[in-house]
């Protein structure tokens, strides 16, 4: 593998290379071997400390937390999705007052931390806590949602909408039928990463007591004492990091498989109009 | 109205608590995730193998998840720290991936000859990356480090959830139990302490972004 920073290794820097790393390799066992002699004295790694593994009731318990989990992000993403929409429209609205009132709604709940209004729908708002939990998520998550179609829309080439009008389209069929559906394909991985911020959002549900993954992973810590803690840690981050994961590869293939054809699609609009487009204005927007 | 007023003072520690922990966490993640950015462009194929599989394992880690292996796993294996100093790690641990993709971004974003030309009068790796691209990256990297700091700002809730720190979102949790029928104000003043930092850095980065745009 080649890189601008340094140069094609000859032999005195492929012996360095080596070199070093055989050093990290020997830290990085070092540290590990370190952590699981510690782990060891602690009688953590003991079988019986990971015995509680062996029975399919403990996985059935906690694989119904990753349910809970996924039921409240999935019911969520989609309610985010629908919102975010609307604020979106809104924001484009021909009467100021409504523009201005999505523009603040966006701006406040995107600036607030998902615990808190978890916590809002839950004690104030009087909600389930399952409906708290989805509530936070919906609310924050739409609102950033709406920031992003809105930069989406942004990004697309002025002619786009000039056309659309020009050919007698209402304000909102411009917004429908042109500019949205191009927003959402150049921010799909975009969205996608901000579903992949919503999923590990749900964990924040422990904080206000919904029964989910970690909250299952610590009922059975409880359940089978503190030398359990750690084996039932990390069935549940392991969990989390497999779908995490999935979601997140996911996202990257939407990207290739955005940009190949996207960039064909510049070029050729750039071909035609002579102009240049700023499409797929990155897939750093998603705020974890 | 009134509940909020007699409690401004707690409302003070909880906003110092918050920014205290979102600058500490900000500074520690930013030297962690530097250290990192270098490690996944570096020419030592096990620095790049370690990053690369910090930054996917972390990532992919909810910060509840984080915390709560902090908080109540590391004490039982390897060792227990105290609330505060516990929370910047979580927060400093869970924040450098981010860190680290936006400066490695930074740093793909600076032109081949940079680079090239620095080679070509005989730099090394490291001299290569700390005298010429990592300084040049700073302007474009800002923006976007911005956001992930602010963020962090709405994370550092997390350790007021039952995690044993005393910041803003511990103010919205023993308040109303107080004063149960102002609750509506209570929270409305929890959340305009986050707006007060939480706007104005997301206009400092509209600012950046268009002073960016100019200066290229």
């Amino acid at each position: 593998m080649t890189s601008v920073l340094y140069d094609v290794p000859g032999p005195a820097a492929r012996r360095r290379s080596r070199v070093w790393s055989a050093v990290g390799a020997v830290v990085v066992v070092g540290l590990v071997a370190a952590a699981l002699a510690r782990l060891a004295s602690q009688g953590a790694l003991a079988p019986e400390a990971w015995s509680p593994l062996a029975d399919p009731d403990v996985w059935t318990f906690l694989l119904e937390g990753l349910l809970a989990t996924l039921r409240a992000a999935a019911l969520a993403a989609v309610l985010a999705a629908a919102l975010g929409f609307v604020l979106a429209v809104l924001r484009r609205s021909s009467l100021s007052p409504v523009r201005w009132l999505a523009a603040a709604v966006v701006e406040v709940f995107r600036g607030l931390p998902v615990v808190l209004l978890m916590f809002l729908g839950v004690i104030a708002l009087g909600l389930s806590i399952f409906q708290g939990v989805v509530f936070g998520l919906v609310v924050y998550n739409a609102a950033v949602i709406a920031e992003v179609l809105r930069a989406g829309i942004a990004g697309l080439p002025r002619g786009q909408g000039e056309a659309a009008e020009a050919i007698g389209m209402s304000r909102f069929q411009v917004l429908s039928v042109v500019l949205l559906p191009q927003a959402v394909r150049t921010m799909l991985p975009t969205l996608v990463s901000q579903f992949v911020v919503l999923l590990k959002d749900t964990s924040l549900g422990y904080i206000v007591g919904y029964a989910e993954l970690l909250r299952h992973s610590r009922l059975m810590a409880e359940f089978f004492g503190s030398d359990a803690r750690l084996p039932m840690f990390v069935v549940a981050a392991a969990l989390y990091i497999t779908v995490n994961f999935l979601l997140g590869r996911l996202a990257v293939h939407l990207e290739r498989r955005g940009s190949s054809t996207g960039a064909s699609g510049r070029s050729l609009r750039r071909r035609l109009l002579g102009g240049t487009s700023t499409a797929g204005a990155g897939a750093a927007g998603a705020e974890r | 109205m009134d509940a909020v007023l007699e409690n401004l003072p707690l409302y003070w520690q909880g906003f110092r608590t918050t920014l205290g922990l979102t600058l500490a966490s900000a500074l520690v993640s930013l030297v962690l995730g530097t250290v990192l950015a270098a490690c996944r462009v570096s020419p030592t194929p096990v620095l790049r193998a370690f990053g690369t599989t910090y930054v996917e394992l972390v990532r992919n880690t909810p910060l509840t998840v984080v915390f709560y292996g902090v908080t109540f796993v590391m004490p039982l294996v390897l060792l227990g720290l105290d609330p505060l100093p516990g929370a910047v790690l979580a927060l400093s641990l869970y924040t450098s991936p981010f860190v680290c993709e936006v400066i490695r971004s930074g740093v793909n974003a600076i032109p081949v000859g940079q680079a090239e030309a620095a080679r070509s009068l005989g730099m090394t790796f490291g001299q290569t990356l700390t005298t010429v691209v990592l300084p040049q990256s700073v302007r474009g990297v800002l923006p976007p480090l911005v956001n992930v700091f602010i963020a962090l700002t709405k994370n550092s809730s997390v350790a007021g959830g039952g995690f044993y720190v005393f910041e803003l979102f511990g103010v919205a949790r023993r308040l109303p139990n107080d004063y149960p029928a102002d609750i509506y104000w209570l929270l409305a003043g929890v959340a305009l302490a986050y707006l007060v930092i939480t706007i104005p850095a997301g206009q400092l980065v509209g600012v950046l972004e268009r002073k960016v745009a100019v200066l290229r």
